[in-house]
């Protein structure tokens, strides 16, 4: 009787590893909280100004998107604030696509011929060769495109040299790495008895490559370019040192134009707090969170579809 | 250990016990020659040198790491990438192991079924199709009567003909092997190499891929990598005994699993190591 009750107060007693346990649970619980309340602090910050322009500024939204003319100290013939924000929405879209499409099979030729082709070669160096261009500083792409890619731009096209094509070229190289390296991972998640199928069955190694990996890999290599895009949506300091910073509707690929970022780098120091100017930019930022929120989204959204299949 | 101390004194064993064959109903149609297999410097096959009989089913077997699934993996060289294979390998009266033959049209001869059912992520039709439409075969109708004189010897006819365009990533496992049969003997190959194809399967499945490669005999000549004895004493007529990369004995499945000639064969089938 007496061991039964000396053996449930062992039991019951909490030991080192118990409290240890609460307490591991006690610092991720905190670090999450926290990171969450960063997040919705952000978007509720951005949201709750971003609104501003059409709330109490009394903007209509739909002007805000289909404006063509940034000039939002001055107000037009009908007395309504110049916000229309249509041009940097088309810049935006353009340049992120313009370099997604050129990114795109120059990173999976990479990711394939590292991966599937010469895997020696490609771990000793295209590996790190890649990872070095994801490190390099935007301000830098954004300098060797001021210097090398403008003036080029400009013997071959005429013009000033800076615009949406320069932006796609600096964009191209930037997001080049990022989408390499995310192909070839999701080439490495295709499994290895796949291809020794293929091979097993008499098709050559490229027969292998395009029918069986590439196919496999699908879902993630669509993951890798709109994560591409995100990145080239949301680059602002390269870009704004090429694209020349004109809030006009782009009528070339070589006349200046900006993009939601551009304006936002080039305006935000130049504002008052609380004015019209200074709202209507919280609204272009606004603009970009939701951009970022719908790319999350479809990353979400392939990577469910891959799963089930 | 005692016992075996006896029975190793009783009996004189041969060495090592390889037998040429001379069936005339079932020619020699694949063989090896002073065949060696290195990964890196490291020799992973010495001695392999066997002959296949044609529309036969011949088995190896062996404790793991002892050489057989290399030396299969060997024989349509998918070991190309990943080894140095050196030796003959004489299919039909040609040295396949040359370095100009074409590997892709002799895999199509030489065809392989692994231990893991590796379906690809494609219908059941387009797997099955894969090898044929590599080869330039557009003809639907074509194509349809393959795949389904290609299911049926597999076995796996009736229960898929109605979802013949669904995943083939839905078939339970023993499915999904008969299917990888079906698909390997689309492009009808000479040879049907399988290394552990029912290691993954449960008993049921099992035994019916084993009926499936016994009625496959008759028009493909069968080379099986098995861990399981039982299977090789099943559906073979000649067995292998691979040990530390080399054949050790050679003979008709009812030798060596009755009478077997070296001490070792001796032990492995009967359990005492491996």
């Amino acid at each position: 009787m007496k061991s039964t009750q000396q053996l449930e107060r062992q039991l019951k007693r909490r030991s080192k590893a118990a409290k240890l346990e609460i307490w591991g649970r006690m610092v991720s619980l905190t670090a999450l909280l926290l990171i969450v309340a960063v997040v919705v602090g952000i978007i509720g910050f951005v949201a709750s100004k971003g609104i501003a322009t059409f709330t109490s500024n009394h903007v209509n939204l739909w002007d805000f998107l289909s404006g063509k003319n940034w000039n939002p100290g001055i107000t037009d013939a009908h007395g309504k604030p110049e916000v229309g924000a249509l041009p940097m929405i088309v810049g935006s879209f353009l340049i992120t696509i313009l370099s997604a499409l050129v990114a795109t099979p120059f990173a999976i030729g990479t990711a394939v011929f590292m991966n599937e082709i010469s895997p020696n070669k490609g771990a000793k160096i295209l590996q790190p060769v890649t990872e070095l261009l994801v490190g390099i500083p935007s301000v830098v792409y954004g300098f060797i495109g001021l210097s090398v890619v403008v003036p080029t731009t400009r013997a071959l096209f005429g013009g000033s040299g800076f615009g949406i094509l320069s932006g796609t070229c600096v964009l191209f190289v930037m997001i080049l790495p990022t989408v390499t390296s995310m192909s070839a991972d999701a080439l490495r998640a295709v499994p290895r008895y796949y291809r020794e199928a293929s091979l097993a069955l008499g098709a050559t190694q490229w027969q292998t490559i395009y029918k069986v990996v590439l196919r496999a890999a699908t879902p993630g290599l669509m993951t890798a370019v709109v994560f591409g895009m995100a990145r080239a949506f949301g680059e602002a300091l390269a870009v704004q040192m090429v694209i020349g910073n004109a809030a006009l509707m782009p009528n070339s690929l070589v006349s200046p134009s900006s993009t939601l970022t551009s304006v936002l780098t080039t305006g935000i120091g130049n504002t008052v707090m609380g004015s019209l100017q200074n709202n209507a930019l919280w609204s272009l930022a606004l603009v970009l969170l939701l951009m970022s929120l719908v790319f999350n989204l479809i990353i979400r959204l392939i990577g469910r579809k891959g799963r089930l299949q | 250990m005692f016992v075996n101390n006896d029975v190793m004194n009783a009996t004189t064993k041969e060495e090592r016990h390889v037998i040429q064959l001379n069936d005339p109903e079932h020619p020699v149609i694949l063989s090896t020659e002073g065949l060696h297999v290195y990964y890196g410097k490291k020799e992973a096959l010495f001695e392999g040198d066997l002959q296949f009989a044609s529309n036969q089913i011949t088995a190896l077997i062996g404790p793991s790491g002892s050489g057989k699934s290399t030396y299969l993996r060997s024989l349509n060289r998918m070991n190309d990438r990943i080894a140095t294979v050196t030796g003959k390998i004489m299919y039909r009266g040609v040295d396949i192991n040359q370095p100009d033959i074409d590997v892709y049209e002799m895999r199509r001869r030489v065809g392989m079924v692994f231990q893991r059912p590796n379906p690809f992520a494609k219908s059941i039709y387009d797997n099955i199709a894969f090898a044929l439409r590599l080869r330039g075969v557009t003809d639907r109708h074509q194509l349809d009567e393959i795949v389904e004189t290609s299911l049926k010897q597999a076995a796996l006819w009736d229960q898929v003909k109605d979802d013949l365009n669904k995943s083939a990533l839905a078939l339970s496992g023993g499915q999904a092997q008969r299917l990888c049969i079906a698909r390997a003997i689309a492009i009808k190959p000479d040879i049907l190499l399988l290394d552990e194809p029912a290691s993954a399967l449960d008993p049921v499945s099992t035994g019916q891929l084993e009926d499936t490669l016994l009625s496959l005999k008759a028009h493909y000549t069968i080379i099986i990598v098995t861990h399981n004895m039982q299977q090789a004493a099943r559906i073979s007529e000649y067995t292998a005994f691979f040990n530390q990369g080399r054949v050790l004995e050679y003979d008709t499945t009812s030798h060596i699993f009755t009478n077997p000639s070296v001490q070792v064969t001796s032990d492995y089938v009967s359990g005492n190591f491996g």
